[in-house]
């Protein structure tokens, strides 16, 4: 005999089926300054092409890839911070170009660059910010303290000018302001590269925190092999604009017939892993 | 209607937000604040005693009138300077800080982001220009104003101030598409709508073309009203002639100065000059 289940109304089934994340053939190019075709020479470099895949709602996936692979191109889009040119994207169902105030209030994002107003303290950065996402002060005055003490920010550090705080303490607080929006999905680009060993593996264990507490669905951006396999469900190799792969790391090796991650990007791509290139050697702006 | 309610409230309080940022920046920038004030002291000095210079030199003028006169324009000056470094430097310092990706990938609608950056814009400007008028006038010439009307000219002052934002949101597209030349573009506005709404002189000693265009200046309405306050005490029904230009040029500039920004905006996001490299 079926165990009698309580009613689920058909509208919070398609919600819950409803991917976090779809992205469907998306293509950024950019206009460059090319000083071989002389003084207005330019020349055109494809920074996405043609991506596609989805994120589950609560599900981590981890963009591998070298500079100027794309990946933090594909972090803006779905910031609706760039346009795309082509194909499109939409977070839990909302569209990145068409409905951008909707995605908005759904998306934060922490980048490789901590980027604060720095000699404005953490709790005044945070305090600002919140309030472009409709936070009051009311609403602030116990969650700043609280959300920069779950980062291990130390309290009395809180009103300190930003341009006194190592860049791992800076960084602890980006991800404090990101969690402070409470975003559905979390968009991480590099947020450990340039960290010190132990900054790093704080901001990692933070990472995992958010994975287990949270409802948050988490779109990690990273050159870092070992984080991408440690953190993720999935993993995926953007390689010069394209989608190689995008599966749990173990698949991956096994499709490859690697041994490690990092043979198996050589496999995927033909190239070393640390063999990278600049992404902004021949941007004229940044991707 | 619940709904909307709670839009506007966010709009509302994310406004707030920009006002919150510009008060931290101003308390924790104030000593610069204060030298760059002297410094505005000092170019006001400079303008005033022209007049005194003038008569010295054997030119008959009433020196007290003249040097109100030219007093009036410089703090005009100074605070449309100020109304446009606000909406156009803090594009530039939020490139140069890094914050702008997340200024604007934040929910809060561009409308009610300018308008909070010039609400705080107008609110120290018209601080800074009251006292720049106070210290100058009385502090180092004790000019004689017997019949001002402080009053009149204070509001003179801040009705043109939505003329001068919704023009403020034009340029401070500038430092979107050139971060390095654009904020210096925002000079080239100001001194072009000061120099056609006489600014230091009457609009009838310009040259006929230069008069057509002064008509459309909020900066024109704005010197005369305040001047007439001033200098012979008129009341604000007296100045309905200043008010209501100034009035429809805001009416007109404020959604202008919307569009162009989201122009530019989305300029900025097609070739990914949001943020640049470096």
């Amino acid at each position: 005999m079926t165990e009698m289940q309580e009613a689920v109304p058909i509208e919070a089934v398609r919600r819950r089926a409803e991917p976090a994340v779809a992205v469907h053939e998306l293509s950024k190019r950019f206009r460059l300054k090319d000083r071989k075709k002389g003084r207005f020479g330019k020349k055109t470099r494809v920074a996405l092409d043609g991506v596609t895949f989805e994120i589950a709602r609560g599900e981590t996936v981890a963009i591998l890839g070298q500079n100027g692979s794309g990946k933090s191109t594909l972090v803006r889009l779905l910031s609706t911070l760039l346009l795309p040119d082509g194909g499109a994207a939409e977070v839990l169902g909302h569209d990145v170009v068409s409905e951008h105030r909707a995605v908005r209030r759904l998306v934060n994002r922490v980048s490789v660059e901590a980027s604060f107003f720095k000699k404005m303290s953490a709790a005044e950065n945070l305090s600002y910010a919140a309030r472009y996402y409709g936070m009051t002060a009311g609403q602030t005055r116990d969650r700043i303290p609280a959300i920069l003490e779950r980062v291990g920010f130390p309290p009395d550090r809180r009103d300190e000018s930003m341009e006194n705080l190592s860049r791992g303490m800076q960084q602890k607080v980006a991800l404090a302001r990101a969690l402070l929006t409470s975003p559905v999905v979390l968009l991480l680009d590099e947020p450990t590269t340039g960290l010190d060993p132990r900054s790093k593996l704080e901001v990692q264990e933070f990472i995992r925190e958010i994975r287990s507490s949270h409802d948050s669905t988490i779109l990690l951006c990273t050159h870092d092999l070992a984080e991408a396999e440690a953190l993720a469900e999935r993993v995926g190799i953007l390689d010069r604009g394209r989608l190689l792969v995008l599966e749990p790391a173990a698949e991956i090796k096994r499709r490859y017939g690697a041994a490690t991650l990092e043979e198996a990007f050589f496999a995927a791509t033909g190239r070393e892993f640390e063999a990278e290139g600049d992404e902004d050697d021949d941007r004229e702006v940044f991707a | 209607m619940r709904a909307m309610y709670a839009t506007m409230r966010a709009e509302l309080v994310g406004a707030g937000g920009v006002v919150e940022r510009n008060a931290y920046l101003t308390k924790r920038y104030i000593w610069w604040d204060v030298a760059w004030f002297a410094w505005t002291v000092a170019n006001t000095l400079t303008i005033v005693f022209i007049a005194k210079g003038v008569e010295a030199t054997g030119g008959s003028l009433d020196v007290n009138r003249t040097m109100t006169t030219l007093l009036i324009g410089a703090v005009v000056w100074a605070y449309l300077g100020i109304l446009f470094m606000f909406l156009m430097e803090t594009v530039a310092w939020e490139r140069w800080e890094g914050t702008i990706e997340y200024t604007f990938m934040a929910p809060l609608s561009r409308a009610m982001h300018l308008a909070g950056q010039g609400a705080f814009a107008i609110l120290y400007g018209l601080v800074r220009a009251a006292f720049l008028f106070v210290v100058c006038a009385f502090v180092f010439f004790d000019l004689s104003m017997p019949n001002a009307n402080y009053f009149a000219a204070f509001v003179v002052l801040v009705v043109s101030s939505i003329s001068f934002i919704g023009i403020g949101m034009m340029m401070s597209v500038l430092p979107l598409i050139s971060p390095e030349k654009g904020p210096q573009l925002g000079f080239v506005a100001q001194g072009t709508l000061l120099v056609v709404s006489g600014v230091y002189y009457p609009v009838e000693v310009l040259p006929e073309w230069m008069q057509a265009i002064s008509t459309i200046s909020p900066a024109t309405y704005a010197l005369d009203g305040i001047r007439e306050a001033i200098l012979e005490g008129q009341g604000l029904t007296a100045m309905w002639d200043e008010l209501w230009p100034l009035l429809v040029i805001g009416v007109v500039s404020i959604p202008l100065g919307l569009w162009t920004f989201a122009r530019g905006e989305n300029y900025a996001k097609r070739h990914g000059k949001l943020k640049r490299s470096g």
